[in-house]
């Protein structure tokens, strides 16, 4: 898929985003929005998957687990418009009896959500277990991850990388959203993290770092991830992204972490991301 | 009253490393994690056996957990073991959203449960792990009582299709159940029948309740025992039907008396068929450093405890 087409499609994303969270006055925009143009490419361009017959193994097709799950609207509408459900459904989120949580869950059955996410920190874990899983069923498929840099403070995160690096879990990519960001203000205000790559590599994970705005970067970096997958080191990418990005008023900031902009705001919001694909 | 012979004395928790075993030659899809607990828990076989199987997690639980929930994305059937304090309380919230919720063919498997673990201490004797897990929704939670019946359960979960919370305990204690048995999860076990009193007992504590009601036998009261080796799902109608015989119930336990088998029992009597109901359990206590008889004596929650509670719970009718 060609680069302009991956574009159209993040810029649909992110419209659908700030009309989800508008729509409901709740939901989490900002880290949704930073991390459109990274989803758009994984699952239009990278991921070997089956949306139209989607079951919860999985088996011989790549997985990705969100386990920074607030971040569930641009998760939501890159997997509509990859053919997991209507998009008509978009409008349904966080609304009662929806399969579309505020939070990702299989509970309800939705298409495309393979385990729980929202109480942080878990979802390395889970992928490691698929992953694991993979290798039993000599399944060369690849078990992908996302995570917000603010996650990394949860222990089990680490717990997850000594295991992985450990055990030689090479057919896992994690990817963190290094925006600097999370609720209560900027990383190096609330917890500092350090040296990110510094503290990955020391745990024995081989890091890639990438512009995840930037989308032929995007893709050459998870290219590159995938060629490096089976040489005994699991991988992990650095993706460094503007929260709110694509909404000027929403960005250099973490006031949109989880907030939802007004009519008004979200107006405003529209007229800079171009309706591409068609709104749901 | 019936009369149970001891095979032997072994630990539950070697009933489990036994059905585990059973399982690996049996059921390729099985696999077993621990935390650093392998010989604890009884899972040297299965690990020796089944090494491709075998993933050994370190001192990281919450990892462990999570790890289960990803390898059932696959068709994996994982088996958690660590002692039942870290497999509760220690990885709550990973067994909430990353199992339970995400309702995954996980099996949780809890050794060192209640005062029996004895001279660690409080700290290790956790008295609220059924009630964590019988909260949560899509948990089935089972409390077998000896080494026979513990192997069965172990063999039977794995059959079974959601997440289960599996928990024994260290010391030997007497095996006196059948070992052809099939386990059946939800069924309760009458082991005797009377009509006097219904003694309700789970793990340890059912042979404990063999012991009291041939005390009681002598003295004149003739109780019925149920075995409850599974406390999710109640076998609401077993329990019923003995009570509307007997029309008292006793309650046994080695948990804490808030939120264990007789508070589940209390709130099935209370909606259903309001009975007088003594419970012998831990009251809102931690435990401490010591024997096991000893503990269960000082907590009151053994043998003389049980005639008591049956002789008092007799007079309320």
């Amino acid at each position: 898929m060609e680069v302009n087409e991956l574009k159209n499609i993040s810029s649909q994303v992110r419209r659908d985003i700030v009309r989800m969270v508008t729509a409901v006055q709740s939901g989490h925009p900002g880290g949704s929005l930073g991390c459109a143009d990274f989803l758009t490419v994984l699952y239009f361009q990278q991921m070997n998957i089956s949306p139209e017959s989607f079951t919860m193994d999985g088996k011989n097709e790549d997985l990705f687990f969100l386990s920074n799950g607030h971040i569930s609207p641009v998760l939501y509408s890159v997997l509509a418009h990859r053919g997991y459900f209507d998009k008509s459904e978009l409008s349904t989120f966080r609304k009662i009896g929806s399969r579309l949580q505020g939070h990702p869950s299989p509970a309800k059955g939705i298409p495309g959500v393979r385990i729980a996410t929202g109480s942080l920190g878990q979802g390395l874990s889970v992928g490691i277990g698929a992953a694991q899983t993979k290798k039993l069923n000599n399944d060369s498929s690849i078990v992908y991850t996302l995570h917000g840099d603010g996650e990394l403070q949860e222990g089990q995160i680490w717990e997850a990388a000594m295991y992985a690096a450990a055990n030689k879990v090479d057919n896992l990519i994690a990817t963190v959203d290094y925006n600097h960001k999370q609720i209560d203000g900027d990383l190096d205000d609330v917890l500092p993290m350090g040296d990110l790559s510094k503290k990955w590599q020391a745990f024995g994970w081989e890091v890639l770092e990438m512009d995840g705005h930037h989308i032929p970067e995007v893709i050459e970096t998870l290219q590159k991830a995938k060629e490096l997958t089976g040489n005994g080191k699991p991988i992990v990418i650095i993706m460094k992204t503007e929260m709110g990005q694509g909404v000027d008023f929403m960005m250099g900031t973490h006031k949109w972490h989880g907030s939802a902009p007004s009519e008004e705001q979200a107006e405003n919001a529209l007229s800079q991301l171009e309706e591409t694909l068609g709104d749901y | 009253m019936k009369k149970f012979e001891i095979q032997n004395h072994k630990d539950t928790r070697s009933g489990f490393g036994a059905g585990l075993s059973e399982l690996g030659k049996t059921n390729e899809n099985v696999v077993a994690l621990c935390a650093d607990l392998t010989g604890s828990l009884k899972m040297n076989d299965f690990q020796d056996a089944h090494p491709e199987r075998f993933f050994q997690v370190g001192i990281a639980e919450a990892n462990m957990i999570g790890m289960a929930a990803g390898l059932t994305i696959g068709g994996k059937i994982p088996f958690t073991g660590t002692f039942a304090n870290f497999s509760t309380g220690r990885v709550y919230d990973q067994i909430r959203q990353s199992v339970a919720y995400s309702n995954k063919n996980v099996k949780i498997c809890a050794s060192h449960a209640g005062l029996t673990l004895g001279e660690d201490g409080a700290t290790h004797q956790i008295l609220e792990d059924i009630g964590l897990m019988k909260m949560l929704p899509n948990m089935t939670v089972i409390s077998p009582c000896d080494y026979n019946e513990t192997k069965a359960a172990t063999i039977a979960i794995a059959e079974y299709e959601g997440p289960v919370y599996l928990r024994f305990g260290r010391p030997k204690v007497p095996n006196f159940t059948d070992p052809n048995k099939k386990f059946e999860i939800g069924k309760a076990d009458i082991l005797s029948e009377g009509k006097d009193v219904t003694i309700i007992a789970t793990g340890h504590m059912v042979w404990k309740a063999i012991e009291a009601s041939e005390i009681l036998l002598e003295k004149g009261i003739n109780p019925e025992i149920i075995n409850i080796h599974t406390i999710k799902p109640l076998d609401e109608k077993a329990v019923l039907e003995s009570i509307n015989k007997t029309k008292c119930v006793v309650t046994a336990e080695e948990h804490m008396m808030n939120g264990g088998l007789g508070d589940s029992i209390a709130q099935l009597l209370a909606k259903k068929i309001p009975t007088p109901l003594e419970m012998v359990a831990v009251d809102d206590s931690f435990g401490e450093s010591g024997k096991g008889e000893e503990l269960l004596t000082k907590y009151n929650i053994n043998t003389a405890d049980i005639v008591r509670a049956a002789e008092k719970v007799i007079s309320r009718k």
